[in-house]
């Protein structure tokens, strides 16, 4: 027995001596966690909350995970997804004022409400089935109804207008989905310390509710590893974009607000989340160019910045990173403790100004024209103040140019007619050829699925603006198509314009420690930015009743053929014959006399009786008129008596 | 910004009407013009029939108004005829294979009529029981009182023939006969085959790659049969299917469009077979309301072949309050439209109840002009039995 038990222990030790050989050899999971803070110039702050885990490409992957979610790695094997977005957004970015030409805005300004997109490594005939399926699974994930992005009619497969050039992307967005806490649970449970520890647990549910946008993101990228046998490793990155209004105290309207993370959240840091391998605070300034241009480039003159005369910080960075228009204090929680806990504080001692870069164009959307049968809907795109500073142009044939990609989900119940599209330069009508690169339409179909546009605009870089407009008619649906609230109008999921020739980064000089968000900073990213979300009304019909409807319109054509019936079966003669056997039911004999007389005569009844009929009638009528003549008469007679006699 | 966009579009696209406008108004005149020729051919049969029966003595041939002339006019001054023009519907085009295939009927053309019949069915679905008519005017001939009185006439003719003329009872023979000519039926349906098949040939080939034949029926006549778009028209079915719950929404177009069939193909054969013209009338009036998604160019297609039977129908009932009827609707239709999509003051419900008063309207002028006729066929055989009762004693005397 003794002996038994004792194999059997070592047995236990081997392999979990294998094991750990066998995880030793591959790359371990890693989880990292970082929040940028950032002040914008409208006297917000911005915090980005920035979560990355990965799991290395394995034998056993997805069986077995240390740090990485279960439910993630089971999606990703079961659907086959490539790459993956999904954003929860609540709020409008604004891109004159919060910057449209960094990396942050163009990976996390996303519309409103839901958008998922997902490339599959499936067979083109399953993307769809695979689709279908992801959005079940994410409906259940994330606590939200993405299962509505199952039918046809809701999402659109772009083929170079959205980011990725793909034929197995898939792309759809409800932007009347409203997003709460619901949401955002699911997501913190996917990381390892949820909210309980590290820079999550900054997270109180009613300041992050409270600010002016707050955008929670997924994004999911298989990374293959290239050797066979193995499967492929997954990235998953997880953000959360909140813009806040810090609490003012002063009374100076030009000041900046000072604020701290305490005033911010209502809570602190108190430690790092222990299983994250990086845990840092980064506090990026911008327009702090006074500054820069003297003698930075140093770490320790960069040092002293953090308290000057501009600005005080709480805390002393570790480490300060110089960008070519902006400044990067770096914090490390570690330090921190129950009894000094991270408080990042930032005060401002003199009114200071900056302004973001901005994209190329700045684009708009809205709708033209009155009543429920028509109208159009018009993309405006105006230069910005900015632009002669970006690079990325385009000098084909000696002229510069900007690239504008348009990409635009059309609902099949807004009835696009694309033979309207016009597009004005500068207030000029253009024609087609002209502006107009490349077109892909795909026309909408009737309940089955919805239409869409992409197109790349070539302009010229001294453009000022530019108006796309294109005329639908309105459908009418069916009484159980209409949502609850009907008269509130539908929704046209915005329109996304790219940039193609215009990629964002930041590229901070030194590259110490691989911060995985610093790093994904640095990568180009295509800078896109999202068009308001349009309200179409859409005219109802009576909800109240179809019952009404469906029995009177069966009542009159029950009638209709009741009545037509009648006349096509009807026999004149007949019923003549039978109208004059009623007058003449009193004289019997009479009648069968006169009868007999026309069998014997072998000429029909009506004659002897029509010839007859009319001496009778006219006798009858007559007396009738005589007997009339003398009630009126007395009556007169009667009137005249009475009235005289009084 | 807005309104700079916008105004170029509306003059543009009015620019753009004016290059099809030439068509359609060409198919107007054209049906206008066969519409005349019919009628002259049916006013011809209808004296020659009138004559036989004694209604009607030579002298008297000015009492017979000229039916072509009036249709004709009807079509073209009708107000819905205008407005289907001016909104460049297609629904001209799809009368004018209407009036070809009755034309080519009418004057036993038969490759032509067989060639009217397939454009029409090919433009919209529900010209396709128009069948029934056109053999019935190509086996029995024109409209013309119904077999057993003509038959009795003839028998009375034949007994105080002794006297009268000969070349009018030869010129009688033809039509009092009433034989059902298999021959140019059969004939008929021959080229129905050809016409059908070459255009089915010549689809195939021009939708080879979009799906072919199976596509077409499915996006053209599975769009008609299925009533998929509702928005609005002046036809009832829209709202009605709008409204109908999803779960009945197969059996309601089952039973809608076998009601089209089957009331008014079958029960009005039987008792209209004489008056092919007529019958064809009939079931396009009807078919005009029950469509599903009608349009006022139908109504000015049955109310100009209406006009052809003017003399027949000069008894009809109500006919003033039909005819205010027509234009009390077509005015608050318009009204209605615009009180519910435009300003949106009124409610789905006044547009539905005056599109249903229309539909009403329409119903009555259908039953009323088919009891006018019935009536007229009647008022005939009493005056053809008042005839033979008269030779009958001038006989016996």
């Amino acid at each position: 027995m003794a002996s038994l038990l004792r194999s059997l222990f070592l047995l236990l030790i081997v392999q979990s001596f294998l094991v750990a050989i066998a995880f030793g050899s591959n790359e371990v999971e890693e989880f990292s966690e970082a929040l940028l803070l950032k002040p914008l110039p409208d006297r917000k702050v911005l915090a980005h909350f920035h979560f990355e885990n990965r799991a290395p490409p394995s034998n056993s992957h997805g069986l077995h995970h240390h740090l990485f979610p279960k439910a993630i790695s089971q999606l990703v094997q079961k659907f086959r997804v490539k790459e993956m977005e999904l954003s929860f957004t609540q709020g409008r970015w604004n891109h004159e004022h919060w910057g449209g030409f960094d990396p942050l805005s163009s990976m996390n300004a996303k519309p409103v409400g839901v958008e998922l997109w997902a490339v599959f490594d499936v067979p083109q005939s399953q993307v769809d089935t695979s689709w279908k399926n992801l959005t079940h699974a994410l409906s259940g994930l994330f606590c939200a109804s993405i299962n509505f992005l199952e039918s046809s009619t809701s999402y659109a497969a772009p083929t170079w207008g959205f980011g990725p050039n793909s034929n197995k992307l898939r792309y759809g967005s409800l932007p009347r989905e409203a997003v709460c806490t619901e949401n955002l649970t699911p997501w913190l449970k996917l990381l390892p310390c949820r909210d309980k520890d590290g820079i999550s647990a900054l997270m109180n549910r009613p300041s992050v509710y409270r600010g002016f946008y707050h955008s929670q993101r997924l994004h999911l990228s298989t990374v293959e590893s290239g050797q066979e046998g193995l499967g492929s490793g997954i990235m998953l990155e997880q953000t959360l974009t909140v813009v806040l209004q810090p609490d003012t105290t002063s009374v100076e309207s030009n000041m900046q607000p000072s604020w701290s993370l305490s005033s911010l959240f209502g809570r602190k840091v108190v430690g790092r989340c222990v299983l994250a391998k990086s845990s840092n605070v980064y506090l990026q300034l911008e327009g702090l160019l006074g500054h820069g241009s003297k003698n930075v480039d140093t770490e320790i003159e960069a040092h002293g910045l953090w308290k000057n005369a501009d600005f005080e910080l709480s805390l002393k960075p570790e480490r300060v990173l110089r960008e070519s228009s902006s400044f990067l204090f770096i914090f490390d929680i570690d330090k921190s403790s129950d009894s000094e806990p991270f408080d990042l504080g930032l005060t401002w001692n003199l009114p200071s100004k900056w302004s973001c870069q901005q994209a190329p164009l700045h684009a708009s959307r809205f709708l033209m024209g009155s009543g429920n049968e028509r109208g159009a809907i018009a993309i405006l795109l105006k230069a910005t103040e900015s632009q002669e500073k970006l690079s990325g142009r385009d000098l084909t044939n000696g002229q510069c140019t900007i690239k504008a990609n348009i990409f635009q989900i059309f609902p099949w119940y807004i009835k696009v007619y694309y033979h309207t599209l016009q597009i004005f330069v500068d207030q000029q009508q253009k024609t087609d050829s002209e502006v107009l690169k490349k077109i892909n339409v795909s026309p909408s179909t009737d309940k089955v699925s919805s239409g869409m546009m992409e197109m790349m605009l070539e302009l010229p870089c001294e453009v000022k603006s530019v108006a796309i407009s294109i005329e639908y008619d309105k459908g009418f649906l069916h009484i159980d198509e209409y949502p609850p609230d009907a008269n509130q109008g539908f929704d046209i999921p915005s329109a996304l314009i790219s940039f193609p020739n215009h990629h964002a980064s930041l590229d901070f000089q030194e590259e110490l420690n691989k911060s995985p968000l610093l790093s994904s900073f640095k990568e180009k990213s295509l800078v896109r930015s999202y068009t308001e979300v349009l309200l179409v009304p859409l005219t109802t019909p009576d909800f109240s009743m179809p019952y009404n409807v469906i029995t009177i319109t069966c009542t009159i054509f029950a009638l209709y053929f009741g009545s037509l019936l009648n006349v096509l079966r009807r026999r004149i003669g007949e019923e003549e014959r039978f109208l004059k056997s009623q007058g003449k039911k009193t004289g019997g004999l009479k009648q069968l006399l006169s009868r007999i007389t026309a069998k014997i005569r072998g000429r029909p009844i009506e004659e002897q009786s029509s010839s007859e009929s009319p001496a009778a009638q006219s006798s009858v009528l007559s007396s009738k008129l005589i007997f009339k003549i003398i009630l009126v008469a007395g009556a007169a007679a009667a009137w005249q008596y009475f009235s005289t006699d009084k | 910004m807005a309104l700079h966009c916008y105004s170029p579009f509306s003059v543009l696209s009015q620019f753009r009407g004016s290059k099809g406008n030439r068509v359609i108004i060409c198919a107007d005149l054209l049906s206008a013009l066969l519409l005349r020729a019919i009628g002259q051919k049916l006013q011809k049969s209808y004296r020659m029939n009138l004559r036989p029966l004694g209604v009607l003595r030579s002298s008297q041939d000015r009492g017979i108004l000229p039916c072509g002339d009036i249709a004709a006019l009807v079509y073209l001054w009708n107000p819905f005829t205008i407005l289907s023009c001016v909104g460049l519907s297609t629904s001209p085009i799809e009368n004018l294979a209407v009036i070809v295939s009755l034309y080519g009927a009418v004057t036993r053309r038969v490759p032509l009529a067989a060639f009217g019949l397939i454009m029409a069915t090919h433009l919209s679905l529900y010209s396709a029981p128009l069948v029934f008519p056109l053999i019935f005017l190509l086996g029995y001939g024109l409209d013309a009182p119904p077999i057993k009185k003509f038959l009795q006439t003839r028998h009375g003719g034949v007994e105080t023939g002794s006297t009268s003329d000969v070349s009018k009872q030869e010129k009688l023979t033809p039509t009092t006969q009433l034989p059902f000519s298999w021959r140019t039926v059969l004939h008929f349906v021959f080229w129905v085959l050809v016409w059908s098949s070459y255009v089915l040939v010549l689809c195939s080939l021009s939708l080879k790659q979009y799906g072919g034949l199976e596509e077409m029926f499915k996006r053209t006549y599975g769009f008609i049969l299925r009533i998929e778009d509702l928005s609005p028209n002046i036809g009832v079915f829209w709202y009605f299917f709008a409204e109908a719950f999803e779960f009945s929404r197969n059996y309601l177009l089952i039973i809608f469009n076998l009601y089209i069939l089957l009331t008014s193909i079958p029960s009005l054969m039987f008792r209209l077979k004489h008056r092919p013209c007529f019958l064809a009338f009939a079931y396009l009036a009807f078919t005009s309301i029950l469509k599903s998604y009608p349009s006022v160019g139908d109504a000015a297609l049955y109310l100009s072949l209406w006009a052809l039977f003017v003399n027949e129908l000069t008894d009809m009932e109500y006919s003033f309050f039909i005819f205010c009827g027509y234009i009390g609707f077509s005015l608050l239709s318009p009204v209605m439209h615009n009180f519910w999509i435009w300003r949106g003051t009124g409610n789905a419900n006044f547009y539905f109840g005056n599109a249903m008063g229309y539909a009403c309207f329409q119903f009555m002028f259908v039953e009323k002009s088919v009891n006018a006729m019935l009536n007229h066929d009647q008022a005939l055989k009493k005056a053809t039995a008042e005839m033979t009762k008269n030779l009958a004693i001038t006989v016996i005397f």
